[in-house]
């Protein structure tokens, strides 16, 4: 059960998990994925066509109905982030983008730089930004100003799977911005997206974790639980952290026990008692 | 006259349109997007625009990504 809904650029969601369509070995695995997941969006992407292809992703996602969210991976420029959006656009007929900009091809961290450029650039163009972006709480404030529909920062790099490496900095994140906050990159397993959604993302977008895990289909099922249980958890108002010990049983009238072997039997009783 | 798309070099006749090009390609009708030499061509002007001599043609599709 999802609580409420997901808002991003006046737009409901009921399911606050977002899909990227990479990595899945068959479009029958995706569509399966999607199905499981629940998801209502998906990201998509934009390569030079290839005659050998076979089957219509496009075909796939309509068959699902989901929503499409193109993305401008590979892009190591502002220039070509602005040009692939504007040509998503037309092959996609959204004003929605996932803007990525790369500063890096080991780590695939985002080029901060580059990325604000572009999403000041997009935004003037009329296009609804949700720009994927390194952890930095300064950063997301760029972005918030310069009129992008929410923030995607990463838990960690992309494909790496190792969750969320600075939940200090997603708090912060969350904290300073009314936009929705999506937790994008990182997610390795179910509890990763929990996390996402405790520590207060709206949402979480998952590609790799769902895509090659080892059965997909499970995966997808195990993170849209996860992150339905991590919205829940959060809005239930989770205890706070102790360094110590709160007993949870009441301690009054806890009973007192006197084993005949006892010292305290000879005194405590009166040595002449009824025994 | 002679052009590039998607970085291959490639013979067309004068006047050939980018519709006449995204046909010899077997491109899809739908999720598809053409620069060429980094300009947006819109779908509108598919079947008007003709592709200039010695011009850089991108032709994309959808595929899986993010």
């Amino acid at each position: 059960m999802i609580v409420d809904t997901m808002r991003i650029a006046g737009h409901e969601f009921s399911s606050r998990l977002i899909l990227g369509t990479g990595g899945f070995p068959r479009l029958e695995t995706l569509a399966d994925a999607i199905n499981e997941s629940q998801t209502e969006m998906v990201t998509v992407a934009l390569r030079r066509i290839d005659p050998a292809a076979r089957g219509s992703l496009v075909d796939v996602l309509d068959a699902a109905g989901v929503r499409v969210l193109p993305n401008t991976a590979g892009c190591y420029t502002a220039r070509d982030a602005v040009l692939t959006a504007k040509l998503a656009r037309e092959a996609f007929a959204t004003e929605w983008v996932k803007l990525e900009v790369i500063g890096d091809e080991r780590t695939l961290l985002p080029d901060a730089v580059e990325l604000v450029a572009a999403a000041e650039e997009l935004v003037d163009e009329g296009f609804i930004v949700l720009p994927y972006t390194t952890d930095d709480p300064v950063l997301a404030r760029r972005l918030e100003d310069v009129g992008c529909a929410a923030i995607m920062p990463l838990g960690s790099p992309i494909g790496s799977g190792m969750g969320i490496n600075n939940s200090y900095n997603i708090r912060l994140i969350r904290e300073q911005t009314a936009l929705p906050v999506i937790l994008d990159a990182g997610v390795g397993t179910a509890s990763d997206a929990a996390l996402a959604l405790e520590l207060g993302c709206d949402g979480v977008l998952c590609a790799s974790a769902i895509s090659r895990a080892e059965d997909p289909v499970a995966m997808a099922r195990a993170i849209r639980l996860a992150v339905e249980a991590g919205w829940l958890a959060r809005n239930a108002g989770r205890i706070p952290h102790r360094t110590h010990a709160q007993a949870s049983t009441q301690e009054d009238g806890v009973a007192e026990f006197v084993h005949p072997s006892d010292p305290a039997r000879a005194i405590g009783s009166g040595g002449d008692g009824l025994g | 006259m002679s052009i590039y798309v998607n970085g291959s070099e490639s013979e067309i006749a004068p006047g050939t349109t980018v519709a006449a090009l995204l046909d010899a390609l077997d491109a899809p009708a739908r999720g598809v997007a053409v620069a060429v030499d980094a300009e947006v061509i819109p779908r509108g002007e598919w079947e008007t625009f003709a592709v200039p001599d010695d011009s850089r043609v991108e032709v994309l599709i959808a595929v899986q990504g993010g």
